[in-house]
């Protein structure tokens, strides 16, 4: 056994429910205490604010205890709500929690998102700086690393462009650069693997390898469960905020994917207002419906047919060029198949109130299996404005069997689904040159 | 940051709560790390200084890129700070001093509505700043630790470069209109500066913890800055008071600020000590009472927010 990192004592953390709005005006707070003055007199009176009952509020996080050993890499998994985000942002100190305790020993460096502090005015050069000073570097350490991280990132030529000049991509590259070159005795980790291209990707997964090779705690949530089996040996399941498996990362895994049970319905509208989610919430999905369009197979996507996502956005501010997109992710969380207004250059304005947006997939590639579907809406400049990840979990099914047997075995068959054909060639073929067609087939498909 | 800040008042907790661990075979890394402790906020806020202090360098960062995104893709640049004030200036001279002829102490309106401006706009900037500071800092509230108090400072340290450049403005238009500033200006200035630094901190300080949770701040702020500009000397004299009024006046902060900064460069008129003694007190309640308001909130910004 070695010496702790972080020890955790039954820390939980309780929220209002959203029954009432987060933010509220001062006229409501204001009519609020005129109404009810001798609650808000025994509330004051009581232990500031805890006062208030069971039934309108929920706990993040309820009695979750654990320890993280000194250089231990834990991963944390569980859906959305389960609390993950809760317990990054509690260990970070972002927010207190309402009781129990937590000890972590060491400095703390936190990347709950990438490129918090940006200013898209400032140079690259400036945001590295700015950045790293916000993420609790010294100047002169960053001053030592600055080349590296502006090669980790590849943007060299364009350090001193302000940033608002930059792809997507570039900006992101830079951020997580600035993050990875973070070296905090205990680092947390929240879904910064899902930025950028698969190179890239390939290139935080080995930088976070390298920190951890290096001997740092490291606590990492990511929906993307191969990221987790890769980089965790250990990992803890959170489940509506309680602890509910702490072990092996593959066993834990298991179970998790064990407890899925909750896909969503084709062909009916799915109400997405209580669904947990991120961004700034100016405009929200308030729901969703998707399907094959065929009443015959109860509306089901089905691997090779058509798939059509209606959304309903609800949005208190116009966006002139919104860009609305879509995820579907395989079990484990990765990325399959994304599309956005953006992406193909859709500029129709999102207005004020109530709209509907409609992506339809001609073909859709996917074997039979669950897939999440997530939802995203930024704004013109790209800031994320609400995103639910995912916003439910959908079934594709197999529409005719076709052979013998189930022609899909999920645990070795790949994912991804196309036509062909398949049967024994007539003239055995030896040596196939260039573009000589082959001779005709057995057709069997 | 701040391991060893943030350590030293949870080392003696660290202590006694390490148990077993400190004895593990940890050979390799024998300095162990000092420990945070993380629970329910205290019932009373406290201000922790010495943390503050050891984040100046976060603070001077965000000073630094509020300036340079102030003018960043302006045409005229800082150039702004200079024309805003002589713009009011010129507004006020005509308005106030040709059209409604409230007198000056004897010395030209304009340079008169510029001495009570050119401190009036770095406290209103100041209060400004502070007051928007962590609702325009939403991302980076819900998303990394520092002491939120280093949020409404910034811009407080921010607006001083506009002030300098307003006061050499003011400056040049003494010497055009044969006005000699007075040497003590020197040596008097800065404390009353300060002075409306402490003001700005402390109302920044109570509109910023509100402006996060009530947006209804962020409205209001613009009035009330007006309504205090009007009820300060900015545009007229101390002395056009009806004078039962005089010795309360003080209890407004600002008053002290602009008497004490135009007793201090125009001469005019002795320093107003008295008033800006009453002025200090009140200032120093609001500061602390500012402050210690931010602190038992902050444990809900990243909720609120």
């Amino acid at each position: 056994m070695t010496a702790l990192a972080i020890r955790l004592d039954q820390l939980s953390k309780q929220y209002r429910f959203g029954a009432r709005p987060r933010r509220r005006t001062l006229r409501e707070a204001l009519t609020e205490a005129a109404a009810s003055p001798w609650r808000n007199l025994r509330r004051l009176a009581g232990a500031a604010g805890r006062g208030t009952t069971e039934d309108d509020t929920f706990w993040a996080l309820r009695d979750v205890s654990f320890e993280v050993g000194h250089g231990e890499v834990l991963g944390v998994i569980g859906r959305n709500g389960a609390g993950k985000s809760t317990l990054l942002k509690l260990l970070s100190r972002i927010t207190a929690p309402t009781s129990g305790r937590a000890e972590v020993w060491g400095r703390v460096g936190s990347l709950l998102e990438v490129g918090t502090g940006f200013h898209p005015e400032l140079t690259g050069r400036d945001n590295v700086y700015l950045n790293g000073a916000i993420l609790g570097m010294e100047r002169g350490y960053i001053t030592s690393r600055f080349d590296a991280i502006v090669e980790f990132a590849g943007v060299e030529q364009f350090i001193d462009t302000p940033v608002k000049r930059y792809s997507s991509g570039m900006y992101l590259r830079l951020a997580f650069a600035v993050a990875a070159h973070l070296e905090p005795d205990v680092l947390i980790v929240d879904e910064v693997l899902a930025v950028g291209d698969a190179e890239f990707q390939q290139k935080c997964i080995g930088r976070m390898n390298e920190v951890a090779c290096d001997g740092r705690t490291v606590l990492f949530v990511s929906h993307n469960l191969g990221a987790v089996q890769r980089l965790c040996t250990r990992s803890i399941l959170l489940e509506k905020g309680n602890l509910v498996a702490d072990g092996e990362t593959s066993e834990v895994i298991r179970q998790y994917l064990a407890s899925h049970d909750t896909e969503a319905p084709a062909g009916r509208w799915i109400d997405l207002t209580a669904a947990p989610r991120t961004g700034s919430a100016s405009a929200r999905f308030t729901g969703v419906q998707y399907g094959s369009g065929d009443q015959l197979v109860d509306f089901s996507p089905h691997p090779g047919g058509p798939l059509e996502i209606v959304v309903g956005i609800d949005a208190s501010i116009a966006l002139n060029r919104p860009r609305v997109g879509f995820t579907l992710r395989d079990r484990y969380g990765g990325p399959l198949i994304s599309g956005s207004t953006y992406a193909l250059g859709v500029a129709t304005p999102l207005p004020i109130g109530y709209s509907s947006w409609r992506f339809v997939l001609e073909t859709l590639p996917l074997r039979p299996g669950p897939y999440q579907l997530e939802l995203w809406l930024a704004d013109s400049m790209g800031a994320s404005v609400d995103r639910l990840q995912p916003a439910l979990w959908m079934e594709v099914f197999d529409r005719q069997p076709r052979g013998f047997g189930p022609h899909y075995n999920p645990r070795h068959d790949g994912i991804l689904y196309c036509e062909y054909s398949a049967g024994r060639v007539e003239a055995a073929v030896r040596h196939r040159t260039g573009g000589e067609p082959a001779s005709a087939a057995t057709q069997s498909r | 940051m701040s391991e060893d800040l943030t350590g030293r008042h949870a080392a003696g907790l660290e202590q006694s709560t390490r148990g077993p661990s400190a004895a593990a075979p940890d050979g390799a890394r024998s300095p162990r790390p000092a420990s945070v402790i993380i629970g329910p906020e205290r019932r009373w806020p406290r201000i922790d200084l010495a943390e503050l202090w050891s984040y100046r360098g976060l603070m001077l960062f965000l000073v630094w890129r509020d300036i340079k995104v102030r003018y960043a893709q302006t045409v005229l640049g800082a150039s702004w700070a200079i024309l805003q004030p002589v713009l009011a200036t010129v507004v006020f001279t005509v308005v106030f001093g040709r059209f409604a002829r409230i007198p000056s102490d004897g010395i030209p309106y304009s340079v008169f509505a510029l001495s009570g401006l050119v401190p009036w706009t770095y406290f209103s900037s100041a209060l400004n700043g502070a007051g928007n500071s962590l609702v325009a800092n939403t991302n980076l509230v819900t998303k990394v630790y520092f002491p939120r108090l280093v949020m409404p400072v910034a811009p407080i340290l921010g607006a001083f470069v506009d002030f300098l450049i307003g006061f050499a403005v003011l400056l040049v238009m003494m010497l055009a209109l044969g006005v000699t500033p007075t040497a003590r200006a020197l040596l008097f200035i800065p404390p009353v500066l300060a002075l409306a630094a402490v003001t700005a901190l402390g109302v920044g300080c109570w509109l910023a913890a509100l402006n996060i949770q009530y947006r209804d701040v962020k409205h209001a702020t613009p009035f009330l800055v007006q309504l205090w500009m009007y009820s300060s000397p900015v545009v007229y004299p101390l002395s056009l008071l009806p004078h039962r009024l005089q010795p309360y006046a003080a209890f407004n902060p600002m008053v002290g600020v602009i008497a004490g900064f135009r007793a201090a460069l125009l001469g005019t008129a002795p320093m107003p000590w008295g008033v800006i003694a009453v002025s200090s007190c009140v200032a120093g309640a609001i500061l602390v009472s500012g402050a210690l308001f931010f602190r038992s909130r902050e444990r809900v910004f990243a909720d609120v927010a």
